[in-house]
């Protein structure tokens, strides 16, 4: 009962962020980024490094950042807190324990593990012991099932096998989408834009294990190309990288199109056109901004698309990286890797929401003047 | 308003035909019109031929896997297992577990289970997770859009119902709903109605979106204050008059919403936190498959190819019934 008015009144103080007053979001704002920042460093850098970074990003922040990013900020660190005490409530109600093993545990016993690794009994409770660690002492805390680690020291080798593969993965979606959208776009109803725009159909219609897993009989059982499966060289970033990749590139590809065709109407792009200015420079200077809004403001999801997209793509081929963890967690019931993964996961998508905004900003002038 | 129907009045309205009583009818219909233009675009009728298909199939294959059993999806043969697409079943099969149709349509899988009666399972449970759980989301999105819509300028203390209704929504946008959804069904017992609900509820935003705005562009219509004046009553003008004209988005996103609630069931099931395992879906076929892709492909490429086909036909048609329905795109399309 507690738990639920906790929960609904969590969610109130989410919308009610959407109230704050300029004034107030700048410098709440601002505290919060810092917070974030000084959390996040303190577990690669320690305590010092972290106080004089959220020192460091409360004034940019206060300073420079647009007030459409500060309201995210103002936003999203409630939305952090929210998600993890919500993670918190449903583990707790699902069924299973991570104490429950096939023998059966005398009751003494089971209070002295949950006493060690900080799980009692009681979900609000556990939440508590959570936070404090997470803001206190900095650590995600001990992983229940691998005895002896803790949640950061596991996922840490995973972190970066994760943001390889995502970051290539976006960075390919974005390449290929572009110079499909745009070629079909330019060249309107002709047969290269059909075969495009049928591509972009399949994209969007293949979820990425069944595009992964045709890759993998054609290119490694029958052509012999690549490795199945596995982690270690470029190579085996191939394959998961584009399966992750194409479903987003055929939505770009879509976006860039219709962005394009739309511009190419316009009358600035008339106008440069009637000045005399060669095409080329047209389409580079004049209409490929118009073209990049729509496509900006999709990546943002594109990058959730991708992260979690990566949980299937990971298991599929095997990739060590967090994705694993968070589905082992999950199934194990240990609640400290569900929630540890959850947090980072979260976290990767907000800085990268954040980033986004800050680029959209920088591309639509519509967007940084006002103060939505 | 009606008008005399003497011959010459008829014959002076010209292109205005009226009908018996004289009452001025147009005409098209707007759903013929759109029907006409859907009609015209050989793709999404293909689509819409696939799924009329898959309808039937997907009652079929209920009535034949668990009502009627003709295929049992559940039998294990061990002494069968991995067997190839149409292969006859080997000599040490027993008459009782023979079965139905003398061999294996789609093979069998890693158990000697039937892949073809697996499939035919596994087609009521995509389609109607998706049906599902969009009938889910458009209840709430429709509701949330349209009480923002045509209440939105009441006031609740100090702000209005369209604001705190369309802040609500904007809050749920922000959150990554695939993640969220893995989450949830990740720590919930793994149960089928649990993932269309989950699924239902964090896919509403789009259609509150667009009902909302059609509401508010709709409601300052003149039809909309002749029926005030006509002292309709609030009900009636909602559903009788906002309703139908504000669907045309709605039915769009909604078509394909389906597609990727399919999409992301069959993602949960690949990942084994969908239906629990002896029921099959096309998700957890190709679960099970994964470890035995290159001995046995057709354990991916059946289910996978399935997946594909049914999420193409749901985007056919919704791209088709878009452009149907758009005026804009019509006149450009024509003109």
């Amino acid at each position: 009962m507690i738990e639920l008015l906790a929960l609904l009144f969590g969610l109130a103080t989410l919308a009610a962020t959407a109230w704050c007053p300029p004034r107030l979001t700048r410098v709440l704002g601002s505290l919060l980024f810092a917070l974030m920042v000084g959390v996040v460093s303190r577990f690669a850098f320690g305590v010092h490094v972290a106080l004089l970074a959220a020192a460091l990003a409360a004034v940019l922040a206060l300073r420079f950042f647009p007030p459409l990013v500060l309201r995210r900020v103002v936003f999203l660190v409630p939305a952090l807190v929210l998600l993890i005490f919500s993670t918190t409530l449903l583990m707790y109600r699902a069924p299973g324990n991570p104490f429950a093993n096939e023998r059966a545990t005398s009751p003494q016993v089971e209070a002295a593990l949950r006493a060690q690794y900080g799980v009692p009994k009681n979900a609000s409770a556990f939440f508590g012991i959570y936070m404090r660690r997470l803001l206190v002492e900095g650590t995600l805390g001990p992983s229940i099932k691998v005895q002896g680690r803790t949640v950061e020291e596991l996922i840490a080798p995973a972190f970066p096998v994760s943001v390889a593969l995502g970051l290539l993965a976006l960075i390919l979606s974005v390449v290929i989408g572009l110079t499909l959208g745009i070629f079909a776009g330019l060249k309107k109803n002709s047969l290269a834009d059909h075969v495009s725009m049928a591509l972009a159909l399949f994209g969007v219609s293949l979820p990425s294990f069944v595009l992964g897993a045709g890759a993998m009989i054609v290119f490694s059982l029958w052509l012999g190309w690549l490795p199945v499966a596995g982690w270690g060289s470029l190579r085996h970033l191939v394959m998961p990288a584009f399966a992750l990749a194409l479903p987003n590139a055929a939505i770009i590809a879509r976006l860039a199109r219709s962005g394009m065709i739309e511009v190419m109407q316009q009358d600035f792009v008339r106008t440069a056109r009637a000045k005399g200015l060669p095409e080329s420079w047209v389409i580079a200077r004049h209409a490929m901004r118009g073209t990049l809004i729509p496509v900006v403001s999709f990546l943002g999801p594109a990058a959730a698309a991708i992260m979690t997209g990566s949980f299937v793509v990971e298991v599929l081929f095997a990739v060590p990286g967090m994705g694993q963890w968070f589905v082992k967690g999950a199934i194990n019931r240990d609640y400290s890797v569900v929630l540890g993964t959850a947090i980072v996961y979260f976290g990767m998508i907000i800085l990268f929401n954040l980033l986004v905004d800050l680029a959209y900003s920088w591309l639509d002038p519509r967007v940084r003047s006002s103060d939505a | 308003m009606t008008v005399p129907a003497t011959p010459g009045r008829r014959a002076e309205a010209g292109v205005l035909p009226l009908d018996g009583a004289g009452v001025l009818v147009p005409a098209e219909t707007p759903f013929r019109q759109v029907w006409r233009s859907f009609r015209k675009d050989r793709l999404a009728m293909a689509g819409l031929v696939v799924l009329a298909a898959l309808l039937m199939l997907a009652v079929l294959g209920k009535l034949f896997t668990e009502w009627w059993v003709l295929f049992d999806p559940a039998t294990v043969r061990l002494p069968d297992k991995l067997r190839p697409p149409f292969s006859i079943p080997s000599s040490s099969i027993g008459k009782e577990l023979w079965p139905t149709l003398g061999l294996y349509p789609f093979g069998t899988d890693e158990l000697g289970r039937n892949v073809f009666a697996r499939m035919l399972q596994g087609s009521f449970v995509s389609l109607s997770v998706g049906v599902v759980a969009v009938s889910i989301s458009l209840i709430i999105g429709i509701t949330v859009g349209g009480v923002a819509g045509f209440y939105g300028q009441r006031k609740l203390g100090f702000v209005s119902v369209d604001t705190l209704l369309m802040r609500v929504t904007d809050v749920a946008v922000c959150f990554p709903t695939f993640f969220l959804i893995l989450t949830v069904v990740a720590l919930l017992p793994p149960n089928i109605y649990n993932i269309m609900i989950v699924i239902g509820i964090t896919s509403w935003m789009g259609t509150a979106r667009f009902v909302r705005a059609e509401f508010m562009a709709l409601r300052e219509q003149d039809f909309v204050t002749a029926a005030r004046a006509l002292g309709l009553s609030e009900g009636r003008i909602i559903f009788r008059h906002l309703m139908p004209n504000a669907m045309a988005p709605v039915l769009v996103s909604a078509t394909i919403d389906v597609a990727h609630a399919i999409l992301t069931e069959s993602a949960l099931s690949f990942l084994g936190f969908g239906v629990r395992p002896p029921f099959a879906t096309w998700g957890n076929i190709l679960a099970d498959g994964r470890s035995y892709i290159f001995d046995a492909p057709w354990l991916f490429i059946l289910p996978g190819g399935a997946i594909l086909v049914v999420v193409l036909a749901f985007n056919l048609v919704g791209e088709g019934l878009r452009d149907a329905m758009n005026p804009k795109l019509r006149r450009r399309a024509s003109g």
